[in-house]
């Protein structure tokens, strides 16, 4: 069998984090906005916890709407955060569709388990605060805002 | 920040003319160096704030001031009702009514010595914080709105506390016009495990030395000497106020064109006071302001039972207790006008001058405690409201030292461990769950705070009274 080289060789993570005074901002790129606002999820996770260190054990699907697709993306964010606060959950994979003004997702994750993920903080919620989704000239997007801590 | 673009009026105090869609001037308290350093976010939300419908006398921004969601944090705002004015959900933030209470326990520092590690631990296990604690209490039924109505009056009429305890806490315990059927399910569902806990972040339980004393005649009303141990917990209305304040951030952003309210950046998002967003918010917000206040009488409760088992001796009484994230109708003179205003205090701390009827008997002389909160390894400082703080900024006050590095960059520059292990050499006992939670917040995060203060007391905001050291800190 022969190794195929785009399988060796490690995917670039497609999220980061940006700096504000007081808190923290989360920003996800992908080829659509779908993808943009599931890598915007890894970067919410990787402000509380190493995203590698949460086991994609348990799913739970989770549906907002609204017309203005930047406040989607803050609902979006926002419904991971009451998630994760109401079952004691962390998450580490995220499955976005959006069709329109709904956006459908599916996410997954695990119990927090303070052992293994050494949580630095809690989220308090998405702001609306340099929230932007916007496309480069090459296709990409980017979806970001920041979040309090 | 670029001191051009400010006009010098004293020492301490920096005024943005108005112009564009600014109804006021913005006011920046502030020495220069202070000034200097802070964002140039900070100017512009200033000035941005400036603009709201119905915003009386000048866009206020306090020693403390960074940037922060639509407003400044460190900022203050007071709407006229009767001018269009309006409430904002940034203006309040996330964290509805997060604030700070110290209590004195009748300690010296010689009387914790020996005892230093065994409290810490015993606070650790006692006193809930970090992500994913939860308290011992749930509340069932009714339970939630009766404490959404009461307060900290609920917490201690359910056993947590003395009534005595009130008396030292803002509106004695209990804030008028909660509307706790304004608070949404998902908001009650976030609370009902995290009564009676810190939190994380910047919040902490932090036993304190009183290392200076600024002001003996208030030092004394406060009962406060050199050398007294005190205890001081900063948090606030936990996972049910972030609730409120997403959704009604999201609400007031969705509907400001429904309000026609031109607004220079939409996280300023508002709506008017005299609205039914805005009484609902309003009625929300303070319901919020009574879960904050009930969930400090509650860590009060289990301070005073950690220290029962290891010095017993102690007796842990409020010395009071004061939120720095709220907005508050309050009476304040105008142009010789008594005026009602909807006061936003966001991260500002109200600052009572003498006499102010609010106040307590002991405290009618001296002015309100003022507690400003510093940093884990620097200090934090008990100021008390001067005659002056009400013409300067609607009787308001920093909050705390303001935050001079972003998280990021803190985690880049220190190891959790090591910050621990720095602190504990000069004495200082760090507990926490989290190292990167504890670099984040590291001392050389923030700002000097001695420099904040001491602007604020040349201002005329307000005056030192006690400086505190922190001896044990319970990190969230």
């Amino acid at each position: 069998m022969t190794l195929d080289k785009q399988n060796v060789i490690p995917q670039q993570p497609t999220w980061e984090h940006f700096s504000h005074a007081a808190d923290i901002g989360v920003r996800g790129f992908g080829n659509t906005p779908a993808r943009a606002f599931e890598q915007a999820a890894c970067a919410l996770t990787a402000v509380i916890s190493d995203l590698d260190s949460v086991q994609a054990r348990h799913v739970v699907e989770i549906h907002c709407e609204n017309p203005d697709p930047e406040l989607l993306l803050v609902d979006w964010l926002n419904a991971l955060v009451y998630e994760m606060a109401v079952r004691h959950m962390l998450f580490s994979r995220f499955q976005v569709r959006i069709d329109d003004q709904r956006l459908e997702a599916s996410a997954w994750g695990e119990t927090l388990d303070l052992s293994r993920h050494h949580p630095a903080v809690e989220i308090k919620g998405a702001t609306l605060t340099e929230l932007k989704l916007a496309q480069d000239a090459d296709g990409r997007w980017t979806a970001q805002c920041v979040v309090d801590v | 920040m670029d001191l051009s673009k400010l006009e010098q009026l004293a020492q301490d105090t920096w005024r943005i003319e108005p112009s564009g869609t600014m109804r006021v001037p913005g006011i920046l308290y502030a020495n220069a160096d202070l000034v200097r350093a802070m964002d140039t976010k900070v100017y512009e939300q200033t000035v941005n704030v400036a603009a709201l419908p119905g915003i009386v006398k000048a866009s206020y921004a306090m020693p403390d001031a960074h940037w922060g969601y639509g407003f400044p944090i460190g900022g203050v705002a007071a709407f006229d009702p009767d001018q269009g004015g309006v409430v904002s959900a940034g203006g309040v933030g996330f964290d509805i009514s997060c604030g700070v209470r110290t209590l004195v326990t009748g300690l010296t520092r010689s009387d914790i010595e020996t005892r230093r590690e065994r409290l810490a631990d015993a606070l650790f296990a006692a006193i809930p914080a970090g992500l994913g604690s939860t308290g011992a209490i749930r509340l069932r039924g009714g339970e939630m709105d009766a404490m959404l109505s009461g307060g900290a009056k609920w917490a201690v009429s359910q056993g947590y506390g003395r009534q005595e305890d009130l008396h030292y806490t803002e509106e004695g315990g209990c804030m008028d016009g909660a509307l706790p059927e304004e608070v949404s399910d998902q908001a009650k569902r976030r609370q009902l495990d995290e009564m009676g806990t810190l939190g994380s972040g910047n919040h902490y339980l932090e036993v304190q030395e009183v290392t200076e004393i600024h002001d003996t005649a208030a030092a004394q009303a406060f009962g406060l000497c050199a050398s007294d141990i005190v205890v001081s917990i900063h948090c606030g209305s936990r996972g049910l106020g972030h609730q409120i304040g997403t959704e009604f951030l999201r609400s007031m952003a969705m509907a400001a064109h429904q309000y026609d309210i031109a607004l220079p950046d939409r996280e300023l998002a508002c709506a008017p006071i005299r609205s039914p967003l805005g009484e609902s918010y309003l009625g929300a917000m303070r319901a919020g302001i009574n879960c904050a206040l009930a969930n400090r009488q509650i860590l009060t409760h289990l301070a005073r039972r950690t220290f029962e088992s290891v010095l017993p001796q102690a007796d842990l009484q409020v010395l009071y207790d004061v939120s720095h994230n709220t907005c508050k109708e309050e009476e304040h003179s105008v142009d010789d006008k008594p005026m009602r205003l909807f006061v936003h205090r966001k991260g500002a701390t109200r600052a009572l001058g003498p006499g102010h009827p609010d106040l307590p008997t002991a405290y009618r002389e001296t002015g309100q405690p003022v507690l400003v909160g510093g940093s884990m390894g620097t200090a934090s400082y008990i100021l008390t409201g001067m005659p002056e703080s009400e013409q300067r900024a609607f009787s308001s006050a920093c909050h705390g030292a303001g935050r001079a590095m972003s998280r990021r960059k803190a985690t880049k520059q220190w190891h959790g461990r090591q910050v621990i292990d720095e602190l504990a050499a000069r004495g200082i006992l760090i507990r926490s769950q989290s190292f990167r939670g504890v670099a984040e917040e590291a001392p050389g995060a923030y700002k000097d705070v001695d420099a904040v203060v001491d602007s604020a007391e040349s201002a005329g905001l307000a005056r030192k009274v006690a400086r505190l050291v922190p001896v044990i800190c319970v990190k969230g």
